[in-house]
């Protein structure tokens, strides 16, 4: 919505009348609404809530934003703005919450949408057993916050994103890829929360991905492989997507901290996607798994990520995602060994540079850093508001995020990492020490039960290790475990010179179901005596 | 205006149309008001109500597009909305791929909006959860579980003077229900269309009994095993392999369904002979819309006949590229079966696994349709006709191509995530690993 229809239908503020009208593809996706408007939109929903009996409410304004390209070999197949406003009101009423939204931004429909609110509140109170207590938050008044970007991605002239994702299709071909699909996604959130707390938080959160899948076919065998990037999406601007050889790592193929090169990446996938239609089919067997930092985000996240979400926990999630192994007397026993003694995993709402980083979370809450597993305990979880109190916590974790103003706020996860280990090791001198061992790059298929025991994950590259050397690519490599053997199995992580960050950008959850996006943090680390199958199939 | 009927949806895109200047140009707009409530540890935890609607304006300058949306349909909003997507389509390559709008189309009736599911109020969706709650709670059992309702319209109109409107309706619920020492743990699942043939209380009965036989699992050797899948627990396998059964894929060599010398497997008899898959947008008890989403025509279609792939959906470039029939991807499908039950079912069975559902399920390998997941809420052993004991839950590493070749029995097909599909033996499952998850 343009600022100034915004002003027009919310009878507001005269003070931007200066914006001109006809916003071009790339200003209309820069432009944020007026944060004056918002904030007295934001009081007639709160005032509303209150005066129709809410003893609590919150209003998040938000407007999304995103372009996506998509492409494939030497074709552009679409390229897609979109945009999405409106308002989010949840209430507190008779102990119970309610929710309504609407995109229509006019006083009369927020407001009548608070009153919608608390009558669902009220509506559903009858069959609450056990009345919301949400955890005390000092308001902290007007506050804003962005993603510090250095290039905001929406700038970036949309030929320039066209050519880079072609030169990119064009390395991967020319490396020995049959087909190419990439992807560029850009994701611009601006969000602001009030709430009766006294928070008027106005956020604007930037995120960039861009995936790609290259396939070789040999169709004198009817074989196919694919290799998928291993960049990674990030909480950052375009800067992510202009190489930096400082930011890059050598290897079996080269891997990046904060600069990605997208088409060397792609150049590497062609070629490797080859490899593959050739490569050793892995004799299953017990090896010692080392496993790179865009392998072992994607384990964090399922095995340690999930069973720590204190709704799944309590049982909230039970009827979708599930519950977890993690249970509150483990925790409460104090000595729950989670992994091995060199297993510390953090939640950092602030880390630099991710996917979960923002100053507030959906629910007014300063962001902050916490200890989930120190020295292989189980110490924490991630908690919300109207969940810490059931912790014997006072202080939410500031967990609470929406995928859009029309979706409800809940319990998400923050950025999840593993620290690096304290003494120097690279992943070369890890490999060298591994005698019967299996080199895992990239995320692949990965699937876990409803509480976190049972997992199996695939990759995008395996490599053999044979007496501490890198003996060649294998394939039908998968790896099953459950998440407190596996972590018990860790041995040692790679320095901080090795430490990069994973994550993943559409991670679902809830009922309906969100999105969300995150970040896990890690060097290389090695995990000894994991049970690896072989998934290859006649059909 | 979040409900539009027909006339009004037609009038707003039409002025969309008007705000053009591009050589091509096409709307599509969806609204829908959907209400939901939540519940876990039998209480309501969240509940809600969204109203909203979007407009998708795609314009083109030859064979260079650009897609802009939007939800606010203010004149200057709309207006913005079209310049926005010409000036995407302008700065755009041009897309090989990009085909030229269709003209208006023949459709059939659609067959998906019931009056009494738009009608649907705040008071019924918390008697709905009530009535899963409250008997759990007098069983001293754990309920969770989710009613989501929508009334929705889609529409879509474009330069060519196609238009096209479909309204439907479609609630959906769902209920785990645990013991309270969280060793056993149920679940149901019902989808419709009418929520007048929705009975929360009924479903919940299913899940509650679910709960109390699983509780104290025995863990047994995994392995090949006869399994009693029920719809819910085979439905996904077969959904990915469907939506792998593109033409471009199997021509490109990239698909289960291409052979080696870069032919494909169409005409080829694949799975067991009972297997049949078909589509149909009129079906009374799963219809969708009889329009795609660019505007083609849905039909009748059969998918699968007697174990043989008859045909596959197909892009309408690749269509022109190849000379094929362009063939849109349905919007559910339908899989033949037998009459039984899935109790009438178990009872043939002389020793196997009943799967109540399975989980989590993510490809492995592509190329052979392997996947892998587990059971849950529900994974019972079965000898002579009986279940005897619950087992405990499961990891399989199977293709939905080898499954549906190792079918014993169909039963009759019920309604499941959009799709039917009959309960069904199928011989030497393969599992894995055992599970401690409850």
């Amino acid at each position: 919505m343009q600022r100034r229809s915004f002003l027009k239908v919310t009878g507001l503020g005269l003070t931007s009348m200066s914006v001109p009208l006809s916003a071009t593809a790339q200003e209309s996706l820069s432009l944020p609404l007026a944060v004056e408007a918002k904030r007295a939109l934001a009081d007639v929903a709160l005032d509303a809530a209150k005066a129709a009996g809410a003893t609590y409410a919150d209003a998040r304004i938000g407007r999304y934003l995103n372009q996506y390209l998509f492409t494939r070999e030497s074709r552009i197949q679409n390229i897609v703005n979109t945009e999405s406003s409106g308002i989010g009101i949840r209430v507190i009423a008779k102990g119970t919450w309610g929710f309504a939204a609407t995109s229509k931004l006019d006083a009369d429909s927020v407001a009548a949408t608070a009153r919608q609110a608390v009558a669902l509140a009220v509506a559903n109170s009858r069959v609450q057993s056990r009345p919301v207590q949400l955890a005390p938050v000092k308001g902290a008044g007007e506050v804003t916050w962005g993603t510090p970007i250095k290039r905001n991605a929406f700038d970036i002239p949309i030929k320039e994103k066209a050519e880079l994702l072609l030169e990119a299709n064009a390395a991967a071909l020319a490396g020995g890829a049959s087909f190419i699909s990439s992807s560029l996604f850009q994701v611009n959130e601006q969000k602001y929360f009030a709430s009766t707390d006294g928070t008027y938080a106005d956020q604007d959160i930037h995120r960039i991905w861009a995936p790609f899948t290259a396939t070789a076919v040999d169709k004198s065998t009817g074989r196919f492989r694919s290799r998928q990037a291993i960049g990674v999406p990030m909480g950052m601007g375009f800067e992510y997507l202009e190489p930096d050889p400082a930011e890059r790592i050598d290897g079996v193929t080269p891997r990046y901290r904060y600069a990605y090169d997208l088409i060397e990446d792609a150049r590497q996938a062609g070629r490797q996607a080859k490899e593959k239609l050739t490569a050793k089919s892995v004799e299953p067997g017990s090896y010692d798994l080392v496993l790179d930092p865009t392998h072992l985000m994607l384990t964090i996240h399922e095995s340690v990520g999930h069973p720590l979400e204190l709704d799944r926990v309590l049982g909230y999630e039970a009827n979708y995602a599930g519950t977890s192994f993690a249970t509150l007397d483990k925790w409460r026993q104090g000595d729950f060994r989670y992994g091995s003694d060199k297993v510390n995993l953090v939640a950092d709402k602030k880390q630099e540079n991710s996917l979960g980083r923002v100053a507030f979370d959906d629910e007014g809450v300063a962001a902050r850093e916490w200890d989930l597993v120190r020295d292989g305990i189980l110490v924490n979880y991630q908690a919300t508001r109207d969940q810490v109190h059931m912790l014997d916590q006072d202080q939410s974790h500031g967990c609470s995020y929406a995928d859009s103003w029309s979706s409800v706020q809940f319990q998400r996860m923050p950025n999840v990492s593993l620290e690096p280990g304290k003494a120097p090791l690279t992943p070369d001198e890890m490999i060298k020490d591994v005698e019967k061992g299996i080199y895992i790059v990239g995320r692949g298929s990965y699937s876990i039960d409803q509480q976190r025991y049972n997992m199996q994950f695939g990759g995008q590259l395996f490599y053999e290790i044979v007496d501490g050397k890198i003996t060649g690519m294998l394939e039908d490599v998968t790896y099953q475990s459950t998440s407190t053997e596996f972590w018990n199995a860790c041995v040692a992580s790679c320095d901080a010179s090795d430490y990069r960050l994973g994550g993943t950008f559409f991670d679902g959850k809830g009922e309906p179901s969100q999105v969300s996006a995150v970040s896990h943090g890690c060097a290389t680390t090695r995990f000894n005596d994991i049970k690896v199958i072989n998934s290859a199939r006649k059909i | 205006m979040t409900m539009m009927d027909s006339k009004q949806a037609k009038s707003l895109m039409d002025k969309v149309l008007g705000f053009s200047k591009a050589e091509e140009c096409e709307v599509n707009l969806t609204g829908s008001v959907t209400g939901n409530v939540r519940y876990a540890l039998n209480t309501v935890t969240t509940s809600g109500v969204t109203e909203d609607v979007t407009m998708v304006v795609q314009s083109a300058y030859g064979k260079k597009s650009g897609v802009a949306t939007i939800n606010q349909f203010d004149d200057k909003s709309l207006e913005r909305a079209v310049r926005t997507s010409e000036e995407l389509a302008r700065l755009s390559p041009e897309s090989e791929e990009y085909m030229p709008r269709l003209s208006q189309q023949e459709y059939l009736e659609g067959k998906g909006f019931v009056d009494a599911t738009a009608k649907i109020t705040a008071e019924y969706r918390a008697q709905a959860a009530a009535d899963s709650i409250i008997p759990s709670r007098k069983a001293e059992l754990t309920a969770a579980g989710f009613i989501n309702d929508n009334a929705s319209f889609a529409a879509m109109a474009n330069s060519k003077g196609l238009f096209a409107y479909y309204p439907s309706t479609g609630i959906d619920f769902s209920t785990t229900i645990r013991t309270a020492d969280g060793t056993g743990s149920g679940w149901a699942s019902r989808d419709f269309n009418d929520v007048r043939l929705l009975n929360t209380a009924d479903a919940s009965k299913v899940a509650m009994d679910k709960a109390v036989r699983s509780a104290e699992a025995k863990a047994i050797e995994p392995g090949k095993y006869t399994v009693i899948l029920e719809p819910a627990a085979s439905v996904t396998l077969i959904n990915n392999m469907a939506g792998s059964m593109g033409r471009r894929l199997a021509d490109e060599g990239r698909s289960f369904l291409s052979k080696e010398g870069g032919e494909t497997k169409i005409g080829e008899k694949l799975f067991d002979e009972r297997v049949t898959v078909y589509s149909d947008p009129q079906n009374a008890d799963n219809p969708y819309s009889p329009w795609s989403g660019d505007g083609q025509a849905h039909a009748k279609r059969t998918w699968i006949k007697d174990g043989v792939v008859q045909q596959l959906p197909c892009s309408r470039y690749w269509a022109e590229q190849k000379d094929y029939e362009a063939i849109a991807n349905p919007g559910g499908w339908i899989m033949v079966g037998g009459s039984e039950s899935t109790d009438e079912l178990i009872k043939g069975v002389r020793r196997g696994i009943l799967v109540t559902r399975t989980w989590y399920i993510r490809s492995v390998d592509p190329q052979t349709q392997l996947y892998t997941g587990l059971t849950r809420d529900g994974t019972f052993f079965v000898e002579n006709g009986e279940i005897q004991y619950p087992v405990k839950n499961l990891r399989f590493n199977e293709s939905p191509v080898i499954m549906l070749n190792n079918i014993e029995k169909l039963g009759k097909p019920v309604r499941i995530n959009g799709n039917m599909v009959p309960p069904m033996v199928v011989r030497d499952f393969t599992f894995t690993s055992l599970s401690d998850a409850v």
